[in-house]
């Protein structure tokens, strides 16, 4: 190997190599590679500059959920952008999101496109971004109509209920309070959601709420100008004068409140009302659907007594039948000739149409005078007005009307043609209510109870009382000393009295005199009835001695005789 | 140790030729002295085609050198992988996940993701050239490093494979449907790519013509 360089070296004979022709590609196709890679590498550079979509800013009031690179802007759940970037804005009151948006997105960036960052959120009885507890919050987009362009935009704090492309109408409701509602709560339609409130702002003037509900298609066909649209929201407990009633939509809307809606039967074949078209929002059912009655009569009624419990809306009742309700209730002052009397005045509405009975048929409608007549007859034949309890619960008064013939006749005024369309209403006479005559009669008596002179009496009790009380201390002193004398006499007597006793133990005693001589007087009488027993023995074995004697002794018999008749 | 000869006598000096394919050596025709003759040289026992040096290899090596650079772009830029879960989509580039590692606490694994997929694909590149333009510029700089570098170069290619290895493991097993899945983003075909290249432009490269250049000097 250290021999000179380029000397072969002795080698064995080796073979030439054949020598072929060169393939005459001359062109070398290796550089195919670099040209395909760069081709590739060019395009996805093209690629992602033409791909690389405008960019928005949004801003929020907050930036949780929003994470630099990874929070991504959504629409219907399709991708469209990414955020690129989250600052505070210059003045740090709000979070400015910087994304970037997919190629395409230049048309969705109009004036009314809206952003809100969706987050897991409960609310109107829905629950919402769920799956963003496990995938992070995204920006939700809600892509706007406007042709206008825009890329600043402010983000929304609450997702809005209705995206821009969703089929219905948006209608708008006056209500006095907002209820339990929000936005997102629930629109009914005979039990159906059919809708959800939009949106709701206070009144300027804070005299009430505006409310906006979407309906969705198919359902906002059913709302004509004539629908009505009332409260849902949670239990309706009424307390009237027909006692309690619990009104209720569904278990949800007790929950969570809700509005439901629903078009009177003779007005279904109205056109569908345009969108924006105002409503008034009931608060409840009952109110929203009593049927306007055709036919409306008003009267008043003057009650001289106190109204207290007696509402706007209580019904007139006639024998358990409601005709009509007050509508109004005011005092006015009642000038006689000698006083002026306060009094309350009662307004009523009454539909005669209720007074026909079911089977009246076509018969022709009464005309106001005609009815007006009818009614004078009424009152002359003692229809009166009472107020009377509806519900001792309560304690709701409703107006009752019915028949007192035993009231005095009232006169009616004569009637005068067309009197209803003077301002003028018919009254109708009113009695006292039952209770009010119950709190007469205990007012009568009270009275009486207190124009009794309690203290008169009382003084007059009290000196009598003093009175008594000295002569009994009288009789208290002077009873004491005689009474003292007769016990000390007493005592004297008694002592006599055993004197006497003491005399009388001795005289009996067995060797006393006395008993001594009684002693010889009993034995005296033994002895005397011991010869009466021989006579009789002597009368038995010979009774003639009666008539004739003992021998020698006739005048005895006779005696005996007499004696012995007595006996028998 | 003794150092190489500065003038060594080898194969293409002589004219001779090697088979690769049978072993027998050969004369090259004349003219045939030089590596790039126009003449196809075969082998008289077994008609492989015979050559003093790779054929084209630097232009060869170049053209696959450029691919792989400019492939390496977007292997950097695209996504490697695109995960979808319960948590949504994500897809991470190379950097990203060396990204996410470092910050997560597991700097040894973003470490080791940097060097394997980031830095040794870049590093062969730039051996390579360095490579390539000593080598065309006939320089006698540094001959054994720069041969100890290409044998290096060599060898570390494969092991650049294992991203590709790792995202095609996990996307076959990583497969729960609604759950969890992953796919391979452009990124990784790039990647591959690259990988792929370095590898083709190292075995083109024909190490000889490192020490050809003395030959070259002298003749």
């Amino acid at each position: 190997m250290a021999d000179a360089p380029n000397t072969p070296p002795r080698l064995p004979e080796l073979p030439d190599a054949v020598v072929a022709p060169k393939s005459g590609r001359s062109l070398q196709l290796v550089w195919l590679i670099p040209l395909v890679a760069a081709l590739v590498g060019g395009w996805l550079a093209v690629k992602a500059i033409v791909d690389k979509g405008p960019t928005v800013t949004i801003s929020f009031h907050s930036a949780e959920g929003l994470e630099k690179g990874k929070t991504k802007l959504k629409y219907k759940d399709v991708e469209i952008g990414l955020v690129t970037d989250v600052a505070l804005s210059p003045d740090t009151t709000r979070v400015i999101a910087t994304a970037e948006l997919v190629k395409d997105a230049e048309k969705y960036l109009v004036e009314d496109t809206r952003f809100w960052v969706v987050r897991p959120r409960i609310s109107g009885g829905t629950v919402t971004g769920l799956g963003t507890l496990l995938s992070g919050s995204y920006i939700g987009v809600d892509i706007g109509k406007s042709s206008k362009g825009r890329h600043e935009f402010v983000g929304l704090e609450v997702p809005p209920v209705i995206s821009t492309g969703a089929p219905g109408r948006e209608f708008v409701l006056h209500a006095p309070n907002i209820g339990s509602l929000d936005v997102g709560s629930p629109v009914y339609f005979r039990r159906l959601q059919a809708g959800q409130v939009s949106g709701h702002t206070l009144d300027k003037g804070g005299r009430g709420v505006t409310l906006k509900v979407f309906i969705n298609s198919p359902y906002d066909k059913f709302v004509n100008t004539n629908t009505r649209f009332w409260q849902a929201s949670g239990i309706d407990l009424s307390l009237d004068a027909n006692g309690v009633k619990i009104t209720t939509e569904s278990i949800v809307s007790i929950l969570i409140g809700g509005l439901a809606f629903e078009t009177p039967v003779e007005s279904t074949d109205l056109p569908p009302a345009p969108a924006d078209t105002q409503f008034k929002l009931f608060p409840s059912a009952q109110l929203a659907l009593k049927n306007p009655e055709p036919d409306v009569m008003k009267l008043t009624m003057v009650f001289n007594e106190s109204t207290r419990g007696l509402l706007v809306g209580a019904p007139i009742d006639w024998r358990g039948i409601v005709y009509g309700h007050v509508t109004a209730i005011s005092p006015v002052t009642e000038k006689t000739k000698k006083t002026r009397q306060f009094n309350i005045k009662v307004e009523a509405e009454i539909y005669p149409q209720r007074m026909r009975p079911r089977d009246a048929g076509d018969a022709p409608v009464l005309s106001n005078d005609r009815r007006r007549a009818l009614m004078n007859t009424m009152i002359e034949r003692g229809l009166r007005a009472q107020l009377r309890t509806g519900s001792l619960l309560t304690g709701q008064l409703y107006v009752a009307l019915d028949f007192f013939p035993d009231q005095p006749k009232i006169k009616t005024k004569p009637l005068v043609k067309g009197a209803l369309a003077n301002d003028e209403l018919p009254e109708i006479p009113t009695i006292p209510s039952a209770l009010l005559e119950l709190q007469e009669i205990i007012g009568s008596i009270g009275r009486k109870i207190d124009k009794f002179p309690i203290e008169a009496v009382g003084a007059d009790l009290q000196a009598t009382l003093k009175s008594a009380t000295r002569v009994m201390n009288q009789i208290d002193n002077e009873l004491v000393q005689e009474a003292r004398g007769t016990m000390i006499d007493l005592r004297a007597a008694l002592v006599d009295a055993r004197k006497a006793i003491d005399a009388a133990d001795a005289a009996l005693r067995p060797n006393s005199p006395l008993s001594q001589d009684a002693r010889d007087a009993m034995r005296e009488i033994a002895r005397a009835a011991a010869a009466f027993r021989v006579l009789a023995d002597y009368l038995e074995r010979q009774p003639d001695a009666l008539l004739w004697g003992k021998k020698g002794e006739p005048p005895v018999e006779k005696k005996e005789g007499s004696k012995s008749e007595e006996k028998k | 140790m003794n150092r190489p000869a500065a003038a060594a006598v080898t194969g293409a000096s002589l004219g001779l030729l090697n088979c690769h394919v049978c072993g027998q050596l050969s004369r090259a025709a004349a003219g045939a002295h030089e590596a790039h003759v126009a003449h196809a040289a075969r082998c008289p026992r077994c008609a492989s085609a015979l050559h003093l040096r790779k054929p084209d290899s630097i232009s060869r090596t170049w053209a696959l050198l450029v691919a792989a650079m400019i492939l390496y772009v977007p292997a950097n830029m695209l996504p490697m992988m695109k995960t979808s879960s319960l948590f949504g989509t994500q897809s991470d580039t190379i950097m990203s996940g060396v990204i996410y590692f470092w910050t997560s606490g597991s700097w040894y694994l973003a470490l080791i993701i940097f060097f394997a997929s980031i830095m040794v694909p870049m590093l062969k590149m730039l051996a390579l050239v360095l490579l390539l333009v000593t080598v065309q510029k006939g320089s006698r700089w540094q001959r054994e490093q720069r041969a100890r570098l290409y044998r290096l170069v060599e060898f570390v290619g494969r092991w650049s494979m294992l991203d590709i290895y790792v995202v095609a493991v996990i996307v076959a097993l990583v497969q729960l449907k609604a759950l969890a899945t992953i796919e391979p983003g452009p990124g990784a075909i790039a990647f591959g790519a690259v990988v792929v290249l370095t590898m083709f432009a190292a075995m083109t490269f024909d190490p000889r013509l490192i020490w050809d250049a003395r030959e070259k000097n002298d003749g």
